[in-house]
């Protein structure tokens, strides 16, 4: 299959996405909910993901370094 | 005589059993598998399989059933979500429901099947039961009909869809035909008979066609006699009752139709089953049988029957008839065999499993088949030696109590055998026979060479496509119509419910034009719904392929 645009591929993953989902099936309000459903759980965890991720990273780097240097502390000693 | 294909008086069979020998005689055995993706199943004893039985079963990758599960996930939660409505009243109810008066019995609609039904089938129900207006033959006419809430009812705009191809109509030989050449012996059966039998066949309803096609069908399939029925599905109902009662012991295969398993039910036996197709699972059970005899008594099973099909419709896998047979001589049980798919459908002549195994047709007790499936008219037959075809014409509920055979479809099944026997002067029959063999290995092959994942033996006319995904099988069956070709989608509860697939039937009334532009379709539609999931590629050779394969028939 070759795809004449972008537009067409990204047209093509979404009917993908409505047959394994089942949504092809479904009426359109059914379909409205479960995509505002979908929508609105991505959003939230890539909300959490911006927010704690950078935090945590940080966190365990700092773990892990303060335990470095602990350690060539006492080897200094 | 080396040349089978000239028409003779009748005795084909006999040169063909001959033949068979022949090649045995000369050392001609099983060849090996050929490529990596075919799995040769394993054959115990050389010699009882004169040519490869090769059956695919191919398993989808863990992804494509992982999605599977995620689909009916979430068909399943919005299904609850539709019952919660609709008990709360916030939605119509379209569906069957107990009464005010009845809530508080033992309730009739929750189980899973009726909770499928309203959520899940509805949604998809417009790709079944279409009305079609023409004849089934290899292309037909269909209804146009449009829903306007979403399936639950529907209305016909007038107009009608024409030359759809057909791939779901079981018309393995193309005698569903309406040219009037064809049709002059019917035509005139009707005129003299007329319709109406109004009898059964133990008062009135023995007619001299019934004698002249029982004689017939004796005749084709090589055994003493024959009696016919007026409907398939009451033959195998009907008549299974008559032959085995309490105390005898019924192995039926996991796969069997429902009429197979409605006659053994009624019938008042016991009913054991085996894995399908699977000769030590059957063995295991027989010995049961024999070691242990009946559940509390201890005492020696009356009869033992086995029960299977030549070919099962929905796997499109063929029996395996010669260790079904050492086992049955072994283990002295009877054997019932139901070729309502394979006969007329494989077979060098057209005469069933029988003859596709090169056995002699006394080896199987009871012959079963019907004629709605290559012959193009209705009704069923039992055949087998007198005795037990006498016993069947007083004791069979079908003979006693239902209406025979109507004369013009009779006439219809007469025209077809004498046609594929050679006694019409043509060879037209055996050509049929023919086309249908090409047909189905060109139609095969190229599916598999596609990478569509196909159930099956390689010489059966019936041939499933796997789709798995429950969303993939509306948007199957109506992206085919819209190109204009008729296909027959099936999911639960016909088939396990993570295996749904199409089905399609093959027949020698196609040409090879219609069954490339199937294959185009489908070869357009599985890029686009993505159902090429078989992980394996076939040789780069194909005709070097078929060519050593069938060396052997000709």
């Amino acid at each position: 299959m070759d795809f004449k645009s972008m537009k067409n591929y990204l047209y093509w993953l979404y009917c993908q996405f409505e047959l394994i989902t089942c949504s092809y099936l479904m009426e359109p309000w059914e379909k409205l909910l479960f995509y505002t459903f979908n929508i609105s759980m991505l959003v939230m965890i890539s909300y959490t993901a911006y927010i704690f991720i950078p935090v945590h990273i940080s966190t365990a780097f700092q773990f892990f370094f303060w335990l470095g240097w602990y350690h060539h502390n006492d080897i200094g000693n | 005589m080396a040349n089978p294909s000239a028409v003779c008086n009748g005795h084909l069979h006999h040169h063909h059993h001959q033949k068979q020998n022949n090649l045995l005689k000369s050392g001609v055995c099983k060849k090996n598998g050929i490529t990596k993706g075919m799995k040769k199943n394993g054959v115990s004893n050389g010699t009882l399989y004169k040519k490869t039985f090769i059956e695919h079963f191919e398993q989808a990758p863990m992804y494509v059933a992982v999605l599977t599960f995620v689909g009916f996930g979430v068909g399943t939660i919005f299904g609850y979500l539709r019952d919660f409505m609709r008990a709360w009243g916030l939605e119509k109810r379209n569906i069957a429901e107990e009464r005010e008066q009845q809530k508080d019995f033992v309730p009739l609609y929750q189980d899973f099947e009726n909770f499928y039904t309203r959520n899940l089938y509805m949604r998809i129900r417009d790709n079944w039961n279409r009305p079609i207006c023409s004849v089934p033959g290899p292309q037909f006419d269909l209804m146009e009909r449009v829903t306007d809430d979403y399936n639950w009812t529907f209305r016909f705009t007038g107009r009608t869809i024409k030359n759809v191809i057909n791939m779901g109509s079981y018309n393995y030989l193309g005698f569903a035909e309406t040219e009037p050449n064809a049709l002059k012996t019917v035509t005139k059966e009707l005129q003299k008979y007329g319709t109406g039998i109004c009898s059964t066949r133990q008062e009135m309803g023995t007619l001299d066609k019934h004698v002249e096609l029982e004689k017939l069908v004796a005749k084709f399939l090589g055994v003493d006699d024959a009696m016919v029925f007026g409907m398939g599905f009451a033959t195998n109902s009907m008549n299974i009752p008559a032959l085995v009662g309490k105390g005898c012991l019924i192995l039926s295969d996991e796969l069997n139709h429902t009429s197979l398993v409605l006659g053994a039910r009624l019938s008042g036996a016991t009913i054991r089953i085996f894995k399908h197709n699977n000769m030590q699972s059957l063995e295991k059970l027989l010995r049961d049988a024999i070691i242990y005899g009946q559940p509390r008594s201890r005492r020696a099973w009356r009869k033992i029957i086995i029960l299977v099909e030549g070919i099962y419709s929905m796997e499109g896998s063929i029996v395996r008839l010669p260790e079904i047979v050492s086992l049955k001589k072994k283990y002295k049980a009877y054997l019932y065999l139901d070729e309502a798919h394979s006969i007329g459908a494989v077979g060098a002549t057209g005469r069933g499993v029988v003859e596709y195994f090169g056995m002699s047709p006394d080896d199987v007790d009871v012959l079963m088949g019907t004629f709605t499936k290559s012959f193009g008219a209705a009704g069923g037959y039992i055949a087998g030696k007198k005795d037990l075809v006498d016993f069947l014409r007083t004791h069979s509920h079908s003979a006693v109590y239902a209406t025979s055979m109507c004369p013009p479809v009779a006439e219809q099944i007469i025209r077809a055998m004498k046609c594929l026997m050679g006694l019409d002067g043509t060879t037209q029959g055996l050509q049929r026979v023919r086309q249908l063999g090409k047909n189905t290995r060109y139609f095969r092959r190229r599916l598999h060479e596609m990478g569509f994942i196909i159930y099956g033996n390689d010489d059966s006319p019936v041939v499933p496509l796997l789709l798995y995904m429950p969303g993939k099988i509306g948007a199957f069956a109506r992206r085919m119509l819209e190109k204009n070709i008729g296909v027959v989608v099936v999911g639960f509860p016909a088939t396990p419910i993570t295996e749904s697939r199409a089905r399609f039937c093959v027949s020698a009334a196609h040409t090879r034009e219609m069954l490339d532009t199937v294959l185009n379709a489908l070869d357009e539609l599985g890029d686009f719904l993505q159902l090429k999931y078989s992980r394996y590629s076939k040789s780069s050779h194909p005709e070097l392929y078929e060519e050593t394969r069938f060396e052997l028939e000709d």
